[in-house]
């Protein structure tokens, strides 16, 4: 990106597909803020792949102009670890849906954060099953009443920030669809990183989830119920900044700054390198629907690491192997033990 | 295998076509060392060899049991060995469990050699013999031919003046065993002399101590009067086509095949892959091969296998992935994928006894079915299977070749008996090699009409279009694309037709394949066996000795699968009767069968155990007979 081609537009991404997603559909704010992120970013069209599985969300590679594989249920970042191994200088994005990633995927899921290959994983988190119409998923609340689950759900749901956490994730983040902003921001930061980068989407599927999310988006409610991580910042919300939240050992404690003598000072302040402190957070996963005393959902970038990737490392070892050139096909045939006959 | 006598000098030299071995100890005894050694030495000398171990299937097994024997097996000759043998000419049997386990598969007034001090009370009640019941001294062995020699105290004897401890000089045993066959086969002490010198570089004095092992093992033959009465052996080189050997085991050539594929059509490989018995030797020689730019891939499960190796391919990269049984299973989603994506990609299936987990370690050849027809909607690929451990390669080498070529996955079988099997390979020079060549869609300017994805050439091949390239971007999956744009598509007349090409290219791969030759025997007449993979060695030689005994029997072997080579249905016409044997409850045959109209024999073997040249004779005699 260093060379001074002329730098694309969104629309320049846009490919001649019409997005097949229902109106009001949260996957369009995904795909357009994608576009817009990758024109910022510079990228050449024909150095991005986006790799997908299948689900609604899946569908996502047919609407960019760049390079695109649509591949089967759950196997998108398998697919894509692969084209990263062999071809690191591409830009790879990733298209998944929580029953993609997490249900039949969630094997790959976690080798892939761990191996940390540099991929940009989109993961669109409508709690449901939309492509095969409204079963529950399992990021689905306990208690949803879908069409599999007629009594609702009693499966207990993957907290997805934590899973890949635990699997070993360095860049972490989470972002609602209506957030067009920073969903581009956090889309840069995460190309930006090397290594895999996962960005859940609270992504809204008006047709058989609506409101899923709705705590979190609801104009009387959001204030108390969301809380933006801000690197270097302290951990503030409630309306006009009256709540932030403290740290009492490991506890997390909301403290409400207009009845309390405790500064903004004395709050935990966020720190995206902090594994420790990233965990906790991960942890604030209260339902807002079925508890009054919660702790708010964070949404931005809850963990940052910088460690060496799959295909850097990969590629070191066999220019190790090569120190001396590369071996001939002369060789490979022969080996190093033969004989001869005359 | 006429013998004839021959006097020289003190000895009896008995002159031998071919002699098959079995080593066999407790798996502490070191004899995949002390084969492995015979083997090489065998190879150089110029023989045919074929061997192959046979590991207990627990990793640590108690020591001294039956179950705790590691075996392996080779035969060796001027000509005629296609397989390890049958059964063995000659057993080495370290201890009292060793003769226990394999003494069935001695030939009747085979020769044993036993290291007596294995036959002590302690190993007798081990194996299950009881220490009252000492095969070597009960006359149990009458028939056989037996050499009781005390290994431990002639190798103390002659290792005491090194200064090494007993626990270093007992660990020499083997090498004074070896050095006792060589003197019995006339060898030559100098390859394994070498081999040990190269391998204890930095502890001489070890190396010493061996290679002092083996030639008192050798000075013990030429001495000993226990030989005497019945001579010695001698087996002269084959008559080989000159050149450079290496020896190779299935799966190496199958890893190496596909290196070596990737090298000739300047791409990258990359293997995607999951350990499992016994196909984990092709993704440990690959992960070995970094100087050739080899990628190797251990994912978390074999779908990630294909799937990682789908990427890769798409990518543009040589891909591959290789599995058994239960992991072809998994991968028959991805493997669609790679179908109707129409993309390069290789699938080494290493068979082994089904269904599920089976037996493991026990070859069998139940995939063919799996292999033609394992996937959900149609979805034809090409198969290929090989012949013997050196065909690995060759089959590797061309499925990689079909796959680029075609832009299809190919399934490419062997099983566990050739995976481990070994046999002298003839080193072929780069430019002997078939060429391959991948057709990179080259870039497009701006005004170029638009990159069509799923355009075939006559063959209905379509282009390989990579992400890197300029102007090709496009988007492809596994919905059913439009015909040439690669657009989703639910037009009925379009998938029809899309159904239709992705055929019609598959049975275009025969335009390339050889013909089907006859291995041995007439063009016409009475019988034809018709085989394929790992019987091959057998059935060859089952065939050679019916044919010698005066029977019109014919031998071809079929390589590809899918498809047909295109004379396979006029070469059947040409005999009365087909016979099919199978490791597996008629498969092949079934195929046969629904292609061609016609009733073929079956003949069967599913005890997870490759046929035996006897079996296969025996069958022929008596179809012949009822003709
Ligand atoms: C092997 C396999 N099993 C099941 C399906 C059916 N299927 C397609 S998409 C899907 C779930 C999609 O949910 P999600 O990943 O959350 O994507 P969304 O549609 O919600 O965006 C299922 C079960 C399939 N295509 N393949
Ligand atoms: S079903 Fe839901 S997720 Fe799927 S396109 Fe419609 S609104 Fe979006
Ligand atoms: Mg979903």
């Amino acid at each position: 990106m260093t060379d001074t081609h002329t730098c694309l537009t969104a629309k320049d991404f846009t490919s001649n597909q019409e997005p097949k997603w229902c109106p009001g559909c949260g996957d369009f704010s995904v795909l357009q803020q994608l576009k817009a992120a990758m024109a910022e970013l510079c990228l050449k069209t024909e150095e991005v792949v986006v790799v997908s599985g299948i689900g609604c969300s899946s569908r996502l590679p047919y609407y960019i102009n760049t390079y695109g594989v649509h591949g089967i249920h759950g196997r998108a970042m398998a697919m894509a670890s692969g084209l990263k191994a062999a071809r690191p200088e591409l830009s790879v994005w990733v298209g998944t849906g929580d029953g993609d990633a997490l249900s039949i995927g969630g094997n790959h899921y976690i080798h892939t954060v761990r191996r940390n290959l540099d991929l940009n994983v989109v993961l669109f988190n409508n709690e449901i099953y939309g492509l095969t119409k409204g079963q529950y998923s399992p990021t689905s609340k306990v208690g949803l009443r879908t069409v599999t689950s007629p009594s609702g759900v009693v499966d207990h749901p993957i907290n997805t920030i934590a899973l890949t956490l635990g699997a070993g994730g360095t860049f972490v983040a989470r972002v609602m669809d209506r957030d067009g902003k920073m969903m581009k921001e956090i889309f840069k930061r995460a190309h930006a990183h090397k290594g895999t980068s996962i960005v859940e989407i609270y992504q809204n599927c008006p047709i058989f989830n609506d409101g899923a999310f709705g705590p979190f988006t609801d104009k009387e409610r959001k204030a108390d119920t969301t809380l933006f991580l801000e690197q270097g910042q302290p951990l503030v919300f409630g309306s006009n900044g009256s709540k932030g939240i403290r740290l009492d050992g490991f506890k997390p404690t909301v403290i409400d700054l207009e009845a309390s003598s405790i500064s903004k000072d004395d709050l935990w302040i966020h720190d995206e390198n902090d594994l420790i402190k990233a965990n906790i957070l991960s942890r604030f996963f209260d339902d807002p629907n079925s508890t009054e005393e919660f702790l708010p959902r964070p949404f931005g970038i809850f963990y940052v690491e910088d460690r060496f990737t799959y295909e850097a490392a990969l590629d070191a070892q066999i220019d190790k192997a090569q120190e001396k050139g590369e071996g001939t096909l002369e060789e490979l045939l022969a080996g190093n033990s033969t004989w001869t006959i005359n | 295998m006429s013998d004839t006598a021959i006097l020289n000098k003190n000895d009896m030299v008995i002159s031998k076509t071919s002699v098959s071995v079995l080593f066999a100890g407790d798996s502490g005894d070191g004899m995949q060392l002390t084969g492995t050694q015979f083997a090489n030495t065998v190879a150089v000398y110029g023989s045919d060899l074929n061997t192959f171990p046979n590991f207990p299937s627990e990793i640590r097994p108690p020591a001294g049991t039956v179950a705790g024997v590691s075996g392996f097996q080779l035969q060796f000759g001027t000509t005629g060995v296609y397989t390890p043998g049958a059964k063995f000419d000659v057993m080495i049997a370290m201890n009292a469990a060793a003769l226990k386990a394999n003494l069935n598969n001695l030939h009747h007034g085979g020769i044993i050699i036993a290291d007596s001090e294995g036959f002590d009370a302690k190993n007798l009640n081990l194996s299950g013999y009881g220490e009252a019941n000492n095969p070597l001294e009960d006359g149990s062995l009458n028939d056989y031919t037996v050499f009781k020699i005390p290994v431990i105290s002639l190798t103390r004897q002659a290792l005491a003046e090194t200064g090494l401890s007993i626990k270093i000089i007992d660990r020499c045993k083997n090498m004074f065993v070896l050095g006792v066959l060589y003197w019995l086969y006339s060898l030559p002490l100098e390859t394994t002399i070498e081999t040990l010198q190269s391998k204890f570089k930095n502890k001489q004095d070890i190396a010493d101590a061996n290679i002092k092992a083996v030639k008192a093992g050798y000075n013990f033959g030429d001495e000993t009067e226990m030989f005497s009465q019945h001579g010695r052996f001698c087996v002269a080189p084959a008559q080989k086509k000159g050149g450079l050997y290496r020896r190779v085991t299935g799966n190496e050539a199958s890893a190496i095949g596909l290196a070596a594929a990737a090298k000739k059509a300047g791409l990258k490989l990359f293997l995607g892959s999951y350990p499992i018995t016994p196909a984990s030797e092709i993704l440990q020689t690959l992960a070995g091969l970094k100087k050739w730019g080899v990628k190797t891939f251990q994912a978390e499960d074999e779908i990630a296998g294909v799937l990682t190796s789908i990427g890769a391919a798409y990518g543009g990269a040589l891909a591959a992935t290789n599995t058994s049984g239960p992991g072809l299973a998994l991968k028959t989603e991805g493997m669609g994928l790679a179908v109707i994506l129409e993309i390069p990609l290789v699938i080494i299936n290493v068979m082994r006894g089904g269904p599920s987990t089976g037996l493991p370690t026990k070859p069998e050849q139940s995939d063919l079915l799996m292999a033609m027809y394992g996937r959900h909607g149609e979805a034809p690929m090409p198969v290929i299977a090989a012949m013997t451990p050196v065909d690995c390669f060759y089959a590797a080498y061309e499925a990689a070749k079909i796959a680029v070529e075609y832009m299809t996955p190919v399934l490419c079988l062997t099983d566990g008996y050739l995976a481990l099997s070994s046999e002298p390979m003839l080193v072929p020079s780069p430019d002997e090699l078939a060429s391959i060549t991948p057709v990179f869609s080259p870039e497009r300017k701006s005004d170029d009409p638009p990159y069509l994805p799923y355009k075939r050439d006559e063959r209905c091949v379509r282009p390989w279009g990579i992400p890197g390239t300029p102007g090709l971007e496009h988007r492809i999956g596994g919905l059913e694309k439009q015909h040439e744009t690669g657009n989703v598509s639910h037009d009925p007349e379009n998938h029809a037709l899309m159904t239709r090409l992705r055929a019609e290219k598959i049975a275009n791969v025969a335009d390339i394949i050889p013909d089907l030759t006859l291995d041995n025997g007439p063009e016409k007449g009475d019988l034809l066996v018709l085989g394929w993979g790992s019987t091959y060695g057998a059935i060859k030689k089952a065939v050679e000795q019916a044919r010698e005994g005066g029977l019109d029997v014919a031998h071809a072997h079929l390589r590809y699968i899918n498809p047909f080579p295109k004379n396979l249905g006029a070469m059947l016409g040409n005999y009365k009767k087909v016979l099919i044997p199978e490791n597996n409850c008629g498969q092949l045959l079934s195929m046969i069968r629904d292609k061609f109209l016609i009733e073929p024999v079956g003949f069967s073997k599913v005890q997870g155990l490759p046929f035996n040249e006897m079996e296969i004779e025996a069958k022929i005699t008596d179809i012949l007979k009822e003709l």
